[in-house]
């Protein structure tokens, strides 16, 4: 859809102005704050996301607020609230499927079906709903148009209270992502933890597809955190690293979307798909360059360049 | 940490307070009688193992003593009470965890999760303030880590280690908060033979000199053979224990199996089960060992040799 008039706001190679521009229009400034909400939201959550190998689950739960959203707009509410909805009631259903939270076996056919049906009936809802602004493309590919300061407050006041609970449970949560059976052993309930996150991850991934859609929630949810664990084996740099890096693609893709005719959901993922092939690709080149060297003598060092600033924790 | 166990306290009567003990210990699993007649009393130090074929119930053991399997028999004592309530008193490390090769957590981290995993809340990046109880406890991480002898790859990912070095982060990691009784199912498995040795004679340095009793199961008695006190036999319905020395004999064995067993002695005091259901202690790549006299390179008696003290070897050959 056509983001800005290539006339009214053309990038004039003056940052300083260019924001100053994108910034006196107050849609443009919630569509900053609801990002950096959802940005620093998607990363915390998807941190343990990518430990705990979910990324099926936050890909049901995205499909799933599709016909939430679209649903919601149909009957004239706003789409958020049904995002939320969706997403929130889709996480507690997961959540009481035998298994949930280990692996996804044979419940994984039944999820699969259900998905198909819910996109198939959001497709539906768009289809009856005649004058969806941006339409169907809005609600999958992404959009930061009409986000309203209500809207902004509800992300924030949802966000606030989920990394509130997460910062609660964060250690036995690591703890039962990576070791299940020895935090079973020291009386943790790992069951209990896997559905409180599994509605974390339903409310988080209700906020990220308010900017990426539907179908791109991982951009935020999955790729900044994936590239913080590439930089860094340490929980305590990786874990905030994640948030800016998912501030900064979403930061840089809503000014890209702003100055051109694409939109914000392609340049969103493409940022935070170029910051995992450089970490990668930092990585790879690291481990070629003698991080396998540092073995004799000075014992602590480990493979990784940030492995070196250990001493602190 | 505990002072050595005096010797004369070890392999014999237990003198200290049992910190195990299991009377007349049975199990059912869907109304079949897993094992049962299991009486053991492990003193502080010793080191048991528990031997028997695959299913026969030896992961359902550590797990009775954890509480976590309810006994349809007999009675378990943990530290004086009852299963499940010693809490970081025991430390436990379950059966074949390889993490995956993607996992980017430090090793560190992994260790450290043994002592505070089951705290509330996170550890948030404050400064010195708080600092005293922070760096006491970094420093005990880094203390189970040099116990093990980790340091050189303890900040690497433990997606990255081998298996042996993720076995002895994972070792350090149920050590952290100073266990009197530590329960280790198949830590040996799926290392290559030095691998199995090295780890075998980590555990029983850790008997020791930690004064930790350790209950470990294994699948071959021949790496631990040397260092062990006691061995709990598990066969379908039934169970043998005692000495190394008492319950590896054919006349045991093939009483408790029902089947003719023989167990030969090589000359440097390895045992051979032949027979029974499955043989435990018979590997294929052991041929060379028992063939020849003097134990080549690469068996676990010599590989072991650099951390097994010599007078331990030789009071436990004389046995
Ligand atoms: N939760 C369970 N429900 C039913 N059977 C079980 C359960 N756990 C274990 N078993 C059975 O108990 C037997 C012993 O299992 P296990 O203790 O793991 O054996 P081992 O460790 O000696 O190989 C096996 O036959 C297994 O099938
Ligand atoms: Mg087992």
């Amino acid at each position: 859809m056509p983001l800005a008039d290539a006339g009214l706001t053309a990038w004039s190679w003056n940052p300083l102005t260019d924001i100053q521009v994108m910034w006196s229009y107050p849609f443009m400034v919630n569509a900053f704050r609801a990002g950096a909400v959802i940005a620093v939201l998607s990363a915390a959550v998807g941190w343990f996301v990518v430990l705990r190998r979910q990324t099926f689950a936050a890909h049901t739960l995205a499909v799933v607020g599709f016909p939430g959203a679209s649903g919601a707009v149909l009957v004239g509410v706003a789409s958020g609230y049904g995002y939320f909805a969706f997403c929130l009631a889709a996480a507690v259903v997961i959540a009481m499927l035998p298994g949930a939270g280990q692996g996804h076996g044979e419940e994984s056919a039944l999820i699969g079906t259900v998905q198909a049906f819910l996109l198939a009936c959001g497709f539906l809802f768009v289809a009856l709903y005649k004058g969806f602004l941006g339409g169907v493309d809005a609600l999958l590919f992404g959009s930061f148009l009409g986000i309203g300061d209500g809207q902004v407050v509800l992300l924030a006041v949802v966000a606030v209270v989920v990394l509130a609970v997460l910062a609660a449970v964060g250690r036995p949560l690591l703890f039962a992502s990576v070791d299940p059976s020895v935090a079973a052993a020291r009386a943790l309930p790992v069951r209990a933890l896997s559905v409180v996150f599994l509605v974390l991850l339903g409310a988080a991934t209700a906020e990220a597809s308010q900017i990426t859609g539907s179908l791109l929630v991982f951009a935020l949810l999955v790729m900044p955190p994936a590239t913080a664990q590439l930089l860094s084996p340490r929980a305590a740099v990786s874990l905030p690293l994640g948030m800016l890096i998912g501030l900064a693609v979403t930061w840089l893709g809503l000014t890209a979307a702003y100055y051109s005719p694409y939109p914000v959901g392609f340049f969103v993922t493409t940022f935070a798909f170029a910051a995992y092939v450089l970490a990668r690709a930092a990585r790879t080149a690291a481990t070629a360059f003698g991080a396998r060297g540092p073995r004799p003598g000075t014992g602590a060092t480990g493979g990784t360049p940030h492995a070196v600033e250990e001493a602190a924790a | 940490m505990a002072p050595p166990i005096p010797p004369q306290s070890r392999g014999g009567e237990p003198a200290a307070p049992p910190v195990l003990r299991l009377r007349g210990a049975g199990v059912r699993v869907g109304g079949r009688t897993l094992w049962s007649g299991v009486d053991l009393a492990v003193a502080p130090g010793e080191f048991t193992a528990i031997l028997g074929p695959n299913g026969v119930g030896k992961s359902t053991l550590l797990k009775a003593v954890l509480g976590l399997r309810p006994l349809a028999l007999g009675s378990v004592t943990v530290l004086g009470g009852a299963p499940g309530t010693a809490g970081r008193r025991v430390g436990y490390l379950p059966q074949r965890r390889s993490f995956d090769p993607g996992l980017r957590i430090r090793g560190r981290d992994i260790v450290r999760m043994g002592l505070d995993g089951d705290r509330w809340g996170v550890p948030l990046p404050l400064p010195s303030r708080f600092g005293a109880r922070r760096r006491a406890e970094a420093v005990r991480v880094q203390e189970v880590i040099d116990l093990v002898g980790a340091t050189g790859y303890a900040d690497r990912p433990i997606g990255q280690c081998s298996g042996g070095e993720q076995q002895r982060l994972l070792i350090a990691q149920a050590l952290c908060r100073k266990p009197e009784l530590l329960l280790l199912d198949e830590p040996l498995d799926s290392l290559d033979l030095p691998n199995q040795a090295a780890v075998a004679a980590l555990i029983g340095r850790i008997c020791r000199e930690e004064g930790v009793a350790v209950v470990m199961v294994a699948h071959d008695v021949n790496p631990i053979l040397g260092h062990l006190d006691r061995v709990i036999y598990l066969a379908e319905g039934g169970a043998a224990t005692g000495t190394p020395a008492e319950v590896i004999t054919s006349a045991t064995l093939t009483r408790l199996y029902g089947t003719p067993v023989e167990v030969l002695r090589t000359s440097d005091g390895r045992l051979v089960v032949v027979g029974g259901p499955e043989a435990p202690a018979l590997h294929s790549d052991r041929h060379d060992t028992a063939a020849g006299p003097r134990t080549p390179a690469g068996a676990p008696r010599a590989t072991g040799t650099p951390e097994a003290p010599a007078p331990e070897r030789t009071r436990r050959a004389a046995r």
